[in-house]
This record gives C-alpha cells, sequence and structure tokens, in this order.
C-alpha cells in the first residue's frame, strides 16, 4: 500500500544521505522523494511516497524519527490532505497533431512552456491520477522525454508540519 | 580566550571528564596528537591496529558505563574502525570514535589516505560529525558523547581535518548541549504502566524476558526487587547476563539458540511475557511465529523501534529501564498486600519451572578428556564470580554464558549483536584500563584470539595484566559444531593450524602456560590468576565437543537438541 509521510529535517549537508541510506539499509521503497528549504532556511521539508503494510509503515516512521537530524515525522494515512505533482512532458508536435496537443493541454490546464519545430513541452501539475490520464493521453500522439516531480503534500485546513521547541517525538501514548 | 582545535580537543576531553583515550597516531592526527604530550591526567593508550582501539573504547564503556573513546588516523586508519563501530552500534554502547582526516581543501579529491569515514560509518553509527569549521569543535564534542552516552547510547564518530584541528578560534566548552530534533523518552507511559501492571496481576505463567537494556539503565537491583515483589521468573538475552544474580533461585539462565531448558520451555508455555531492554532478536526468539504462542506481550524498551518490530507486542512502553521498573514497584509499594496474594496464582508455575530446573540442567558429558566447559566452570568456582569476564564469539562464547554465573551487571563483555570474533581482547585490555585492579579474563578460542592477537603487544607495554584463556581444540568450533549437524560433518576450512600460543606469549613479553589435563586445571588457572602480568592460558580441550542445548536454526524454542 502507498503512503505519502512528511519530514521537518535540519537543513544540513548528509541529511539526506541519512534518510536515503536509511530506507536503502532496512530494505523500505521510496517511491518518490521531494525536499527543498522550508519557510524556515535551517529546515527542510521532505516528502517521501513509499509502500509497505501497517507493521512496515510503522517501522518506517520509528526508524526516520530516530535519525537525530530529523525533527518531526507525520504520516498522512489518517489526515486529510492535499497532494500536487507537476510533469514536463516533451511531445511530438507535428502539424496534424498540434491542434489535438492544445485541445488535450487546454482541457487539463496545462501550458506549453517551451516550442520547437517538431516538438511541444508541456507543464501539468495535479494529483497522481490526472497527471496519468493526461500521460495515458497524450501517449499515442508520441512523448519523447518525461519528468516527473514526484508529489509534495500539506495537511488541509488548520493542521499544519511545525515543531514545537519542546518536541518529543519518541514516546508511544495510546495508553 | 583563543585556542586551536587541537587544543579545543584536548579541553573539550578533559571537560567531559575523559581520564583514558585508545589510539594510534599517523599523518592526520599529527596536531593532536603533539597538543596531547604531557598531558598526564588522559591516559593515552596506544594499540597496535584501529579495530582494537575501538573494541577497548567499547570494553572501557561496558565495564564502566562512562562512554570510551578511541581517536584514529584518516583514510586506513579510520576504515580499521568500522567492524569495532558496528559492533558497539549492535550492542548500544556508548563510545565516540573520533578519526582524523585530510585537510578540508582535500576533502573529495582522493587525497593520500582520504576515506569518506563519515559515508562507511553512517549506517553502524548512532550519529556523526564531519567537523568542517573549527568554530563548531566544541559544541560537536559536547553533542557527540551527548548523543552517545543518552536515550539507546551508541557509538559517535566525529571526523576532524587536519587545518581544523591547527584552525584558531575563541574556546569556551559549552555548558549544556540542546538538540531540538533529539529528546528521548525517559520516564513510563503512567498510562501504560498501571495496564501492564493489571495485566501482571492477572496472569498466571508470567516469565521476565531482559536484555542489555537492563544493564545499560543500570537497573539490575530494581529488577531483582521486582521478579522477587512478584515472583516472576526471569531469563536474560546474552546481552542481559548479570542484570539478575546468576545464581538467584528466580533465574532461569539464558533463553535462545543455546538457552537453557526451563527458558525456553518457559517461555513457550507463558501466559505473559514481560519484555525489558530486549529486542526480540532471532537468536533468542528462534522461529517467531512459535514463540510465546500463548503469550501476552508488555514490552519496556527506551527505543521505540525496537517495540513491534519482531513481534508484535500488546502493552508498549517506551522509557528508560530503571525509570519504568521504579515506577512499577511504587504502584506495588502503594498495594503491598495485592500484590503479595500474586505469589499465590503464580506457585504452581514457578514450580513447574522449578522441575525444569531440576530435571533438564546445563550439562556436559564427563568423561576422561579435558572439557571446555569444565574450565569455564573452574573459572568461576576460582574467582567466586569476582571477575570482569570477556569473549570471544563461538562456543567458547556459549560455553561462558552458560557455565560463567554472572553475579553482577557490567561483568559480562561480549559481542551480542554482531558477533565480533576477535573482540574478547581488546575489550578485556579497555576493562582491565578501566579497573587496573580487577581481575579481568577473555574467555577465547582458538581461532578468535588470532583475529586480534596484536595487543598483547599492548597488554604488555602499558602492563594490564589481562589473562586469556584459549579453549584450544583445533577447530573453529561453532562452525564445526553446525557442519556436524547439519552438513553430514564436512568440515571444510573450519580445522586451524594455530601457533604456540606459549611462545607467542612469551615472544610478546608475557606469561604462557599450558594446560592438558583435567587435573593441571586449578594450579594452572591459579597461577594465571595470581601474577600480575598479560597471560595466555592455552587449554588443550577436547576438540568435538558441541555447545548444546541447541535450537536449530529457524526452529521454535521448545524443539531442542538436548546433550
Amino acid at each position: 500500500m502507498k503512503h505519502t509521510i512528511s519530514l521537518l529535517v535540519e537543513n544540513e549537508f548528509g541529511v539526506l544521505s541519512r534518510i536515503a541510506g536509511l530506507f536503502s539499509g532496512r530494505g523500505f521503497n521510496i517511491e518518490s522523494l521531494c525536499v527543498a528549504e522550508s519557510l524556515d532556511p535551517t529546515i527542510s521539508t521532505m516528502t517521501i511516497v513509499t509502500t509497505g503494510n501497517d507493521a512496515i509503515l510503522e517501522q518506517i516512521l520509528k526508524q526516520l524519527n530516530k535519525l537525530i537530524n530529523v525533527i518531526k515525522v507525520v504520516d498522512f494515512k489518517d489526515i486529510e490532505y492535499v497532494s500536487r505533482e507537476m510533469v514536463l512532458v516533451k511531445v511530438n508536435a507535428e502539424e496534424k497533431t498540434r491542434a489535438e496537443i492544445l485541445r488535450i493541454v487546454e482541457i487539463f490546464r496545462g501550458k506549453i512552456v517551451d516550442v520547437s519545430s517538431k516538438t511541444y513541452t508541456v507543464m501539468i501539475t495535479g494529483d497522481e491520477d490526472k497527471l496519468s490520464a493526461f500521460i495515458n493521453l497524450i501517449r499515442p500522439l508520441g512523448i519523447k522525454e518525461l519528468v516527473r516531480t514526484g508529489p509534495i503534500a500539506m495537511a488541509r485546513g488548520e493542521r499544519m508540519l511545525k515543531i514545537k521547541e519542546t518536541e518529543n517525538k519518541g514516546g508511544e501514548e495510546d495508553g | 580566550m583563543k585556542r586551536t582545535g587541537s587544543q579545543i580537543f584536548v579541553e573539550s576531553l578533559k571537560a567531559e571528564g575523559v581520564d583514558t583515550i585508545f589510539c594510534y597516531p599517523g599523518g592526520a592526527t599529527l596536531n593532536i596528537t603533539d597538543a596531547l604530550t604531557d598531558i598526564s591526567n588522559i591516559r593515552q593508550i596506544v594499540v597496535r591496529h584501529e579495530q582494537g582501539a575501538v573494541h577497548a573504547a567499547d570494553g572501557y564503556a561496558r565495564a564502566l558505563g562512562r562512554p570510551g573513546v578511541a581517536l584514529v588516523t584518516s583514510g586506513p586508519g579510520a576504515t580499521n574502525t568500522v567492524t569495532g563501530i558496528a559492533t558497539a552500534c549492535m550492542d548500544s554502547i556508548p563510545i565516540v570514535v573520533f578519526s582524523c582526516q585530510v585537510n578540508t581543501m582535500l576533502i573529495g579529491n582522493d587525497a593520500f589516505q582520504e576515506a569518506d569515514i563519515v559515508g562507511i560509518t553512517r549506517p553502524c553509527t548512532k550519529h556523526s560529525y564531519l567537523v568542517r569549521d573549527v568554530k563548531d569543535l566544541a559544541r560537536i564534542i559536547k553533542e557527540a558523547f551527548h548523543i552517545a552516552s543518552s536515550g539507546r547510547p551508541g557509538p559517535v564518530l566525529v571526523d576532524i581535518p587536519k587545518d581544523v584541528s591547527s584552525a584558531v578560534c575563541d574556546f569556551k566548552y559549552p555548558e549544556k548541549v540542546h538538540i531540538r530534533s533529539y529528546q528521548p523518552t525517559y520516564v513510563g507511559h503512567q498510562g501504560q504502566i498501571k495496564k501492564a501492571m493489571r495485566l501482571i496481576l492477572h496472569s498466571k505463567r508470567p516469565v521476565l524476558y531482559t536484555g542489555g537494556g537492563v544493564v545499560l539503565s543500570n537497573a539490575s537491583q530494581e529488577l531483582t526487587r521486582f521478579a522477587e515483589a512478584l515472583s516472576i521468573p526471569v531469563t536474560n538475552t546474552l546481552m542481559g547476563l548479570g542484570g539478575i544474580p546468576g545464581n538467584h533461585p528466580l533465574f532461569l539462565g539464558m533463553l535462545g539458540m543455546h538457552g537453557t531448558y526451563a527458558a525456553n520451555m518457559a517461555i513457550t508455555e507463558s501466559d505473559l511475557i514481560i519484555a525489558m531492554g530486549a529486542r526480540f532478536d532471532d537468536r533468542a526468539t528462534g522461529k517467531t511465529d512459535e514463540f510465546a504462542p500463548h503469550a501476552k506481550i508488555i514490552h519496556v524498551d527506551i527505543d521505540p523501534t525496537s517495540i513491534s518490530k519482531n513481534i508484535k507486542v500488546d502493552i508498549p512502553i517506551v522509557g528508560d529501564t530503571r525509570n519504568v521498573l521504579t515506577q512499577m514497584l511504587k504502584i506495588i509499594d502503594e498495594d503491598k498486600e495485592t500484590y503479595r496474594q500474586h505469589h499465590k496464582n503464580v506457585a504452581e508455575w514457578t514450580g513447574k519451572i522449578t522441575r525444569w530446573k531440576k530435571d533438564y540442567p546445563l550439562t556436559y558429558q564427563k568423561n576422561k578428556e579435558l572439557k571446555p566447559q569444565y574450565v569455564i566452570e573452574r573459572v568461576f568456582g576460582l574467582t567466586k564470580g569476582k571477575a570482569i569476564i570477556t569473549t570471544e564469539v563461538g562456543q567458547n562464547q556459549m560455553w561462558t554464558a552458560q557455565f560463567f554465573k554472572f553475579l553482577k551487571p557490567r561483568t559480562c563483555l561480549t559481542s551480542g549483536g554482531l558477533g565480533t570474533m576477535g573482540y574478547g581482547f581488546p575489550a578485556a585490555i579497555g576493562a582491565q584500563a578501566a579497573f587496573p585492579k580487577s581481575l579481568v579474563i577473555d574467555i577465547a578460542g582458538d581461532g578468535s584470539i588470532q583475529m586480534n592477537i596484536q595487543e598483547l603487544a599492548t597488554a604488555v607495554q602499558y602492563n594490564l595484566p589481562v589473562k586469556v584463556i584459549i579453549l584450544n581444540n583445533g577447530f573453529l568450533g561453532m562452525v564445526r559444531q553446525w557442519q556436524e549437524l547439519f552438513y553430514e560433518k564436512r568440515y571444510t576450512w573450519t580445522h586451524l593450524h594455530s601457533p604456540d600460543f606459549v611462545k607467542v606469549a612469551e615472544a610478546y613479553g608475557a606469561v604462557g602456560l599450558r594446560i592438558e589435563k583435567e587435573s593441571e586445571v586449578d594450579k594452572i588457572l591459579k597461577e594465571a590468576f595470581r601474577n600480575n602480568r598479560p597471560t595466555f592460558v592455552d587449554v588443550h580441550v577436547s576438540p568435538k565437543e558441541c555447545v548444546y542445548p541447541m535450537v536449530p536454526a529457524g526452529a521454535s524454542l521448545k524443539e531442542m537438541l538436548l546433550v
């Protein structure tokens, strides 16, 4: 089963390799990983999409928490959240297909961000299903190259991923 | 006050109360080595191989309960520490390893004696640092000691480039550590603890299954009191030995692959397992599907990742073992009568266990041959348990766990998780450095001792009078045992030619003694324990003795092969 996890980590060198090393060393999967500086420049936000059953997910969350540089871990399993991803697609743009491509891009509210005599480069944002639907439609027209960012995620409503100064990330409190 | 990086290093170690370091010099250490000239309140023990330095720091830490320190040079000096670091990591031992590194400008250039030791050790350290600016050095050292010794302890590596050790900056050792992303949970959740106590009161066949966490958190008195207050039998993992006195009536012996019949049967028939500072390692549980099939499980551990990792737990309690035991004892003290009543509930169970202990004790076939088990029994008999024992790995380790009754915590130093041959001898040197007046004995095999035999020169040079008892059977005995039992006696690779250990000892300037007959055991061991010099005792034991009981790999605990 797929899970989306968000992390706040110290924005220091070597942190990414600790996290990547944890996944590879313990045989966990990474489907995608996005990382960039957060609002606080000392902290980076990571969004990881992983797969595994509940026991594996529990271990992933605990092992991530155990890393010294990881400040907070949130699993979106039981949280309402929005998730968006971006894809760039370089597609064959011949005379007879150009109109078709433009129509599909418009339906998906995408943008043509680069044009050459033989290609269009299209940018689409959305959730995973939308991106997949777009790719399936455009595929018969001839995709030359495709790059996806992997999703980033955020909880809906007032809920926020932030740290308290006395953050206690170890306790089991289902008592 | 302006200081060089090397001076900051020395002052920081002093501020941490470090009195001993195990070290080996090289080009990259020279600034620090020089700064340690004439620093008499930090004893500097120069080993013969960097692996030995880390095991010695580990042995020092296990025996004393304070972080051990090793200091090595860049490149091969650093890579030689990896086995030692991984050993400490698996057993949660607080050590700080300082590796020196090539100049900052050269990092990444494949410079002479450059190795990415932070990268290489990342999966086997609790945490690691590359110091890129001398201004960070004092803070990083403070954090390294804090991280190594708090929460679930473990090794921390600090990599110091040579130009950082010569750079100058203001120095003030930080008084406090604040790491926003690291706050271990020490106190157990009161609600969970109450739930656990209710479950204990309703149990009829409870067993305490305790591990290295009890030793690490210095909880052995609390554990013993707790077991006595509720009349609950206790089994230890290898790492937990000494957590309750080995001669205590409630003690069942070790569980697992080479555990006692009573311990393994008690787990199998139990209705409540109370796990304390243990992590359900495969050598302890056997086949996990059939581990304690009738039992609910309470698990106390400071490391949340250990809980429900291998075995699903019913009541998890995250916290320091000693704190949680203290919290539990308080609940018992508030309602003594109820808990005393519990003794009646478990009387039938403890009776059954006593019969198992009596009917199936640890034993071996006594004949004319000199048996390794007998040698260990005599080591225990002659020392009355008053010794720090280290072991190597293999049969020597299992027989020691079975036949030496560890009476106190921090007297059994052994590589439990990683199973590192070559651990015991340097660890004994480390323990002896921590306790110069104690009797420190390494129980070794003829295979293991040759993995770090060079440290005999260290022991002689610093007059660390450790005793090495080599159970010499001419084989890599544990692997040979598996070949005998599961590979139709094809003893491929396991027959060993060894040097004359008596002459080796003498060549190093140590004492070499030999035992060939049972009748010589007491006399020669006494001689070894009496002299005040490093000593090898080469004991020619019966070559094909096996360790029993044995649970074959992948079998359940009740499927034991007995003697």
